[in-house]
């Protein structure tokens, strides 16, 4: 079981406030992602989870036992961090049994356990090799293979991935849910990347300035935003924001349109756009147009659209893909 | 054309360098060479560099004047015995120091280091009077004692930028493995830190076997070093260079042996940090 809530958790270093107050519930087995900007207070969030930092204010509880003021072995979590942080001196093996080495597990209990891990992470070629000689990928599943064999009640992931190359961080990516799925354990995860975010969890609370912006499954935060915030940071490319005369044509001040809400038309549509870039990647085509009383806009077609630089087209934006905001930032509907 | 001027300009240093080692290393070579030669030929002027006769007889009479080996003992205890104490709060101390600073902490370790500008001869009658009244005049642990508190600073400075180096993430990471302090200390900071703990050592067991001034003061007999054995050849019956200069040799052979040895890894560990 690995059920965590916070309540009223606040965390501030010296005078500098980094968590003002977080309540939040994470159900057993959830794969949660903590996204956001960097210095929103993400990684800080899951350290006091972890019991790494002292909470200024608030409590943490682990399975409705408060763990606050628990030492950070004794709240049954694993830790898996950004720079892997492995023990260089020590072997592969002795990395992943190292945990339980200190729980003072007997040793062939140990080694089975290690060997079991390590088979899960196709290590077992490496486990007398020092993390020195590993590359990156499996220094990353040595740290994963400590995590698993202490069998912890939740995950913390600290941006896992952000050390490794494009084509590892994918594969990597993978690894990790297909880890989730067979394990069932909770996950929490911090990352900076609205990708990974995406793909991975089950549940994505955006942070902002240690705030809590929004808690929602990834599809129901692409396509309900609670703000602007939200609206900009979830999706990729970003949601095209528009201000001013077109905006207030929908009854907003602000109004969002994602680039591939946007329909494209050669002869007549809502708005006039002058292509400025276009990006091909095969399956799709990105084109950065410019839009009169506008800033630049995104627009996304399937396959190759054929347009060129230069080109005149036209953009009509879907009526019920289209996100309105206050002048606050919040959403609302009409 | 580029490359034969960094040629040159690398000769020149070279020469430089062992200009500067040789007048260094001149003393000790002037030490040794003298250790061989007879009273007359130790104070001949013009002084005789390598075309004299060759002796052992000082090396001998040295030996029959004191026992060199009960010295070397004692110096062996101190040095040692005050560098192992040393490790024992040293490396904890430079733990809290290193991973746990607060806002007073670099205050504290500039006033630990400001101990050591004061001269110990402003201190030497309270502590000759303390060691008296406990009994631990010319003894292994009272000199002992004086060793490794004298040594503590440089050597808590010495762990304290060594274990800064170490990346934090780690030792987080054997803490969410549940290891306690003292073994994080033990199993996963000590073999991590272990080139900069050797230098420390090392430095310290030289600083301590090298240590002239409590060691003739508070020791006599029992306790006392090699330092005091040289020092036992300004006598009364006059100076005798030849003599005083085998004593010397014997005195420091040791630690210069044991230096020599690790140089590499002394000179790694005191510019640790600085290069980097």
């Amino acid at each position: 079981m690995g059920k965590i809530n916070l309540r009223g958790v606040r965390k501030s270093f010296a005078e500098v406030v980094v968590i003002p107050g977080v309540d939040l519930e994470i159900p057993d087995g959830a794969f949660v992602v903590f996204v956001g900007p960097s210095g929103c207070g993400k990684s800080t969030l899951l350290r006091l989870i972890a019991g790494l930092e002292d909470l200024s204010d608030g409590r943490v509880f682990i399975d409705d036992q408060d763990v606050t003021d628990f030492a950070p072995a004794r709240r049954g979590l694993s830790m898996v961090f950004q720079s892997y942080a492995l023990y260089p001196h020590m072997s592969v093996a002795n990395n992943i049994g190292f945990g339980l080495k200190m729980a003072g597990m007997p040793k062939p209990e140990i080694v089975k356990k290690v060997a079991y891990a390590a088979k899960m992470l196709n290590l077992t070629d490496y486990l007398e090799r020092r993390p020195g000689q590993l590359s990156g990928g499996q220094r990353q599943r040595v740290a994963i293979g400590r995590a698993i064999v202490r069998e912890p009640e939740a995950f913390l992931f600290d941006e896992p991935l952000s050390n490794l190359d494009a084509a590892l961080r994918v594969q990597m990516r993978l690894e990790i849910t297909r880890l989730h799925q067979s394990l069932k354990t909770t996950m929490i995860y911090v990352t900076h990347d609205q990708v990974e975010a995406m793909t991975m969890a089950d549940i994505i609370v955006v942070l902002n300035r240690g705030n809590i912006e929004q808690t929602g499954a990834p599809m129901e935060l692409y396509e309900n935003p609670k703000n602007l915030f939200v609206a900009k940071f979830i999706g990729s490319p970003t949601m095209n924001i528009i201000e001013g005369e077109k905006a207030q044509k929908y009854g907003a001040p602000t109004i969002g349109i994602r680039p591939e809400h946007i329909k494209i038309t050669r002869d007549a549509g809502e708005w006039s756009a002058r292509v400025s870039i276009v990006e091909r990647l095969g399956s799709d085509t990105f084109l950065y147009v410019d839009v009169d009383g506008v800033s630049q806009l995104t627009v996304r077609a399937e396959g190759d659209l054929g347009a060129r630089p230069g080109d005149t087209l036209f953009l009509t934006p879907a009526p019920n893909r289209l996100h309105r905001f206050k002048p606050d930032g919040e959403a609302f509907k009409l | 054309m580029a490359q034969s001027a960094t040629k040159s300009r690398r000769l020149v240093m070279t020469v430089i360098a062992y200009a500067f080692a040789l007048m260094l290393f001149f003393p000790i070579l002037w030490m040794v060479i003298t250790s061989f030669k007879s009273e007359a030929d130790a104070i001949a002027l013009p002084p005789k560099f390598l075309f004299f006769h060759w002796t052992l007889a000082n090396y001998i009479a040295v030996q029959a004047r004191n026992n060199y080996w009960g010295f070397a003992f004692n110096s062996i205890v101190l040095s040692f015995g005050s560098t192992l104490a040393g490790l024992i709060v040293g490396i904890p101390a430079a733990y809290a120091f290193a991973f746990a600073p607060t806002k007073n902490t670099k205050q504290i370790l500039l006033w630990m280091l400001s101990t050591k500008m004061m001269p110990a001869v402003g201190v030497l009658v309270p502590i000759y009077l303390i060691l008296l009244k406990v009994h631990l005049l010319d003894t292994f642990t009272g000199l002992i004692i004086i060793l490794f508190l004298s040594n503590l600073p440089i050597m808590i400075w010495m762990l304290y930028t060594y274990f800064k180096e170490i990346p934090h993430e780690i030792l987080e990471a054997s803490r969410m493995d549940g290891a306690s302090r003292w073994k994080e200390i033990v199993y996963v900071l000590s073999p991590m830190a272990v080139p900069g703990i050797a230098s420390t050592v090392l430095l310290n067991i030289i600083l301590s076997w090298n240590e002239t001034f409590w060691s003739l003061n508070v020791t006599n007999i029992h306790a006392a070093p090699l330092t005091a054995f040289i020092a036992s050849y300004s006598s009364p019956e006059g100076l005798f260079w030849a003599k005083l200069s085998a004593a010397s040799t014997l005195a420091v052979a040791p630690i210069v042996l044991l230096g020599w040895f690790s140089q590499r890894q002394l000179v790694r560990g005191l510019t640790f940090g600085a290069v980097k």
